[in-house]
């Protein structure tokens, strides 16, 4: 199969123009929340068939590894370049060049638009873990472009 | 065997396995939000369009193609180098009117519908025509204005899915400076 990175690209593009223009008729038009969930759906999807061979997680912490290592690089062809935790279900992803951001500028022009671009990686992040027995929320910040962080949050019971 | 050999070694197959599912999220996004099955085919087409007048500059900048003399070469590239490179799959050229203007792309496992099934209820969505626009707009780009639609469609129970391009017309006006 193919190993081109741009088709994704694009489609994602378009899919975010999409939810922007989307015509009002619909009550909860919140655009940000339409993108997580559709990236929720595709990261529950991808996930199951990543891992449908490999064996069983031992912890949080294994698969919080694993997504950061394989599934980044397998989404997105690097890794995530820092992992922090409080050991208490709160963890931070750093990634420095955020492949979905290196297109744009790198200065401060488009730093407004950049949530929009990141909603759907969030959703993406929140299924795989949801697939993978944690339920979470998954927020994203932008510290300078295509400078990113990621931040998963797994409510204790 | 370690998690990680496995998943690198099918790394290559990943990136369009999320092109695919994206797209698959995108179209039951619009089946949605959209009465009709005609109404998400012209979206699909549209959002198509969009992708291709930027995919082919992508395209050239890899491939080192240059400029096609006849519909016949334009075809053979589109099969052999377009969808080798961004879907992995080399559609076979045939159907070739006698005028040479038009000519259909048959499709024999469509990597874009691997995961998906048609419920009932939707028998006129054309579940790829993403692909028209693309090809519509990338073409578009490169002087040429084509018709581009899908004939069969194998979601839709047809035994093969076939994609005919029908050469309009050489966009002449929009030739830039110092090119013929």
């Amino acid at each position: 199969m193919a190993d081109v990175e741009s088709l994704f690209e694009f489609v994602h593009m378009e899919i975010v123009a999409y939810f922007l223009n989307k015509p009002g008729k619909n009550v909860d038009n919140d655009v940000i929340q339409n993108l997580e969930r559709l990236g929720f759906g595709v990261g529950q999807r991808l996930v199951e068939r990543f891992t449908k061979d490999s064996p069983r997680f031992k912890d949080e912490l294994e698969i919080m590894k694993y997504i950061c290592k394989d599934f980044w690089t397998a989404v997105y062809k690097k890794q995530i370049d820092n992992l922090r935790t409080n050991h208490q279900g709160t963890y931070v992803l750093q990634d420095n060049s955020f492949q979905l951001l290196t297109q744009m500028s790198d200065g401060k022009q488009y730093t407004e638009d950049a949530p929009k671009f990141l909603a759907f990686p969030c959703g993406l992040i929140r299924g795989a873990l949801s697939n993978l027995g944690l339920s979470c929320s998954v927020t994203a910040d932008v510290l300078s472009m295509p400078k990113c962080k990621f931040q998963i949050v797994i409510p204790k019971s | 065997m370690s998690r990680q050999s496995a998943v690198r070694a099918d790394n290559r197959k990943v990136s369009a396995e999320l092109f695919v599912l994206t797209h698959g999220a995108l179209v039951a996004q619009l089946v949605k939000d959209y009465e009709s099955d005609e109404e998400v085919n012209k979206q699909l087409d549209k959002m198509g369009y969009n992708i291709g007048v930027r995919l082919v500059e992508d395209f050239l900048s890899r491939s080192n193609v240059g400029r096609c003399h006849d519909f016949r070469e334009t075809a053979d590239v589109i099969a052999k180098l377009g969808f080798k490179m961004f879907l992995g799959i080399s559609p076979v050229v045939t159907n070739w009117s006698a005028a040479s203007d038009e000519f259909s792309l048959i499709l024999d496992n469509n990597p874009m519908a691997e995961f998906a099934e048609l419920p009932e209820g939707h028998e006129g969505l054309l579940f790829s025509n993403i692909l028209c626009g693309v090809l519509r707009g990338a073409l578009e780009m490169v002087q040429m204005e084509v018709d581009v639609w899908f004939v069969h469609d194998s979601l839709r129970g047809d035994e093969t899915t076939e994609i005919r391009l029908k050469f309009i017309k050489k966009l002449e006006d929009a030739l830039p400076a110092g090119e013929d």
